[in-house]
């Protein structure tokens, strides 16, 4: 394989003159694009330097520059560095960007999240509603002049705590308070509501009734969710079904949206580490990495030998325990009721103890800390980790495998169904299992390596029908290999310090962007981090694997049966806590 | 292959969960419920059958490093006063990622000057995502993670400083390993110091 001249050292201002700018700006890289030559410079990027996958694309408010920015970090399905490009407008409506949806259609959904939250007009985009605030919401909160109901300030910690903190309910303070915004010439009281729901029907494809041997036949719309049980949460798919066939399918989320960016934004550095345990609720430690990475690029600070290996260990115990829960709950959604999903929770509770052990909960975790973790794990811990991983998992993988592998249900509810080419993965921005299962090798812990997994010994998985039985042995495949590198790293785990910094609660961070990602078990996730060189950040994105993934849902699910749909939402491995964000 | 080989190795294995289910409870004769060893046997990588534990009537042991909602610590003085650890310095109220700590500073009543000691502090616990801040960044050890998990009730959970005020022996007996470190850590301090006081 030759490797190209990695990016920066090729000169596209040069091949842009006038249009492409490197960004110089202190602590950033990449490069700076005019909207007017974006689409032409992503096709170049895509086709002649083969940066083909798309991974992350958020808008950036610069409000004392009066500029709004877009970023987007695209990579090589072949692996290597990334390149990261901004293009920009004057920050005031419209703010208008072309779509890059026509050379990327994983910027789908991304760019209706930038839309929604930031009010970025993307010019060309299809299908341009909101996404995880609902249709008729004023404003676009994650905005630096946007402000909640019980807006406090603007940073944390508030001056309210302390010195003189006397404890007063925020519903006291602000009852229908003052930073409730209309828009202007709204009067309440001459106000007819119109149907929110009225965009989101008309994007699904038109239907029409028909007559066939004298029976008038019609598509029918079925709402799944936001309360329907298979969806894992507050999930809600609008399907149109012909007959038993689905014809169109658009996603509706934002029942659990919080606004995780926003609050992160209002976080000091080390206050959003509990934070990111709460978006993908299953896998807290590599959430916990995957934001310690981004900081820790941003602050150029070493991690600690020992840290190392323990961040490898419960990532790999994170995921092990992910993909049981997934397959388990996978079953339930095939009608297998809770027999495989109990048993897959028995392991999972015995990884939840060690969590429990080191890091002093089971779930949500806060256990890394920037340039280290939190606490050393324990003599026994690390005894329980050993039974697991050269005993107990291994052996109890065997029984799953031998439980559901060859099942014959299974099978002929899996074999064929739902199929996604590595095309159509990479073009949809799929990330983590369910790219390897369509065969495409990518995984972040080889093409981009992070941590220490350099230093070990594992192949990575794929799968190549990319149908729902691949989905389901790729996640099998991914257990075998995680053991594989937890009885490398239980074995040779060093002794000595477990941070390389002094704890402290303040975090000083130089100013500058920086872009950190894992490999989560659901797939990519990643951190894009704009630091001013305050106690906050100025930006805080995540780019969530299960938010990303759902934009080929429709894709996926076109053609098949309506039962289907609920195990091809299952195998995509969606946690709502990260999704709605 | 034969059709339904899968299944009926997929059921072997449901069969077998079974009865090892009650060997299992033969081998711990009337010992797998409702005592210490059977619980540990329960959670160890030697359980088979069913895990389940019986709460209310056993409860899984929370570990050493478990944490849910902080206390406030006070040292017993020789004649049962309460001498509270916390100076209100205000480094747990800065820390905390959901602000749910407030306190007043306490001032001297004649000179109006800060004093070492807190005049109002309250945890809002509802708030609280005990995330553990408080007691990692806390340089005075005044304030630590509690246990104690049962705590639903009707009303919302305001503390003030009286519900959170808890003996350091009861911080010793839930946190042993943690609570001899620190008390090493003390006593060196102070050694050093007096060394340094001599010299």
């Amino acid at each position: 394989m030759t490797t190209p001249a990695p990016a920066e050292t090729l000169d596209l201002a040069a091949r842009f003159p006038g249009a492409v700018s490197a960004d110089t700006r202190p602590g950033y890289t990449g490069w700076i694009v005019t909207p007017e030559k974006l689409l032409e410079f992503a096709q170049f990027v895509r086709d002649e330097l083969g940066y083909d996958y798309l991974v992350n694309l958020c808008a950036v408010d610069y409000l004392p520059e009066n500029r709004m920015e877009v970023v987007y970090n695209v990579f090589k399905t072949t692996g290597g560095p990334g390149l990261t490009f901004k293009t920009w407008a004057p920050r005031t409506d419209p703010i208008e960007i072309p779509s890059v949806i026509s050379i990327w259609p994983g910027a789908d959904f991304q760019e209706r999240e930038a839309w929604d939250l930031y009010g970025v007009k993307f010019i060309g985009h299809p299908d341009l509603r909101r996404i995880l605030m609902w249709e008729g919401f004023e404003g676009h909160p994650m905005r630096k002049d946007w402000q909640e109901a019980f807006y406090d300030e603007d940073v944390k910690p508030f001056k309210r705590r302390w010195p003189d903190g006397k404890h007063v309910y925020a519903e006291k303070r602000a009852v229908y308070g003052d930073n409730i915004n209309f828009k202007p010439g709204f009067d309440p009281e001459k106000w007819t509501p119109t149907d929110p729901e009225e965009a989101l029907y008309k994007s699904l494809k038109k239907y029409k009734s028909e007559t066939t041997d004298g029976i008038e036949t019609d598509h029918i719309i079925v709402n799944m969710g936001p309360q329907h049980p298979s969806t894992h949460g507050v999930f809600r798919a609008v399907v149109v079904l012909d007959g038993e066939t689905v014809v169109s399918l658009k996603p509706v989320m934002g029942y659990l949206h919080r606004n995780h960016e926003k609050i992160g934004e209002r976080n000091t550095w080390l206050q959003n580490m509990p934070y990111t345990d709460r978006l993908d609720y299953f896998n807290s430690m590599t959430n916990n990495w995957g934001y310690a990475l981004a900081v820790e690029k941003l602050m150029g600070i070493p991690v600690a030998e020992r840290a190392e290996y323990i961040r490898v260990i419960m990532a790999e115990l994170s995921r092990i325990q992910n993909h049981l829960i997934l397959i388990g709950m996978l079953l339930n959604d095939l009608g297998a009721y809770f027999t495989p999903a109990l048993y897959a929770f028995e392991e999972r509770e015995l990884i939840l103890d060690v969590f429990e052990a080191v890091s002093g909960s089971r779930m949500m975790c806060n256990y890394f800390r920037f340039g280290g973790v939190v606490r050393d794990i324990d003599e026994d811990s690390l005894r329980k980790i050993k039974d697991l991983v050269f005993d107990r998992l291994p052996r109890k993988i065997e029984e799953f495998d031998r439980l559901l592998t060859e099942n014959e249900i299974i099978v002929s509810r899996l074999k064929g169904v739902a199929p996604l080419t590595a095309e159509e993965a990479i073009a949809y921005s799929m990330a983590g299992p369910m790219l390897r299962a369509s065969g495409v090798p990518y995984d972040i812990r080889r093409a981009d390596p992070y941590g220490i997994y350099d230093r070990f010994d594992f192949d990575v998985a794929v799968r190549y029908n990319g149908d729902m039985y691949d989905r389901y042995l790729i996640r099998v495949d991914e257990m075998h290999q995680s053991i594989r590198i937890l009885q490398q790293a239980v074995k040779s785990i060093p002794e000595g310090p477990i941070a390389s910094q002094k704890p402290s609660y303040t975090t000083k961070v130089p100013p500058g962007e920086s872009y950190g990602r894992v490999e989560g078990p659901k797939g990519e996730l990643g951190f894009y981090l704009v630091s001013t060189g305050k106690p906050n950040p100025w930006r805080y994105h995540v780019r969530t694997p299960s938010f990303v993934n759902l934009t080929a849902l429709e894709k996926m699910c076109i053609g098949t049966k309506i039962a289907d749909f609920v195990a091809i939402l299952g195998a995509v491995d969606i946690v709502l806590g990260e999704l709605d964000r | 292959m034969m059709t339904g080989k899968g299944i009926l190795k997929g059921l072997g294995v449901t069969l077998k969960r079974f009865i090892d289910t009650y060997l299992d409870d033969l081998r711990w004769w009337g010992k797998r419920y409702y005592t210490p060893e059977g619980i540990a046997h329960r959670s160890s990588k030697d359980a088979k059958g069913v895990f389940t534990i019986q709460y209310p009537e056993e409860k899984l042991p929370v570990p050493e490093e478990f944490r849910y909602k902080p206390f406030l610590l006070y040292d017993e003085g020789p004649n049962g006063e309460q001498n509270i650890r916390c100076t209100s310095c205000g480094i747990c109220a800065k820390a905390c990622p959901p602000q749910c700590i407030w306190i007043v500073r306490g001032t001297d009543p004649q000179t109006g000057r800060p004093v070492p000691q807190p005049a109002g502090f309250w945890i809002d616990a509802d708030i609280c995502m005990s995330c553990g801040f408080c007691a990692e960044y806390c340089p005075f050890d005044a304030i630590k993670m509690d246990h104690n998990y049962e705590v639903a009730s009707y009303t919302r959970n305001l503390m003030d400083i009286n519900d959170l005020l808890k003996p350091v022996s009861y911080y010793a007996s839930i946190r042993p390993l943690n609570y001899a470190r620190e008390e090493e850590a003390r006593k060196a301090k102070e050694a050093a110091k007096a060394a340094k006081s001599q010299a």
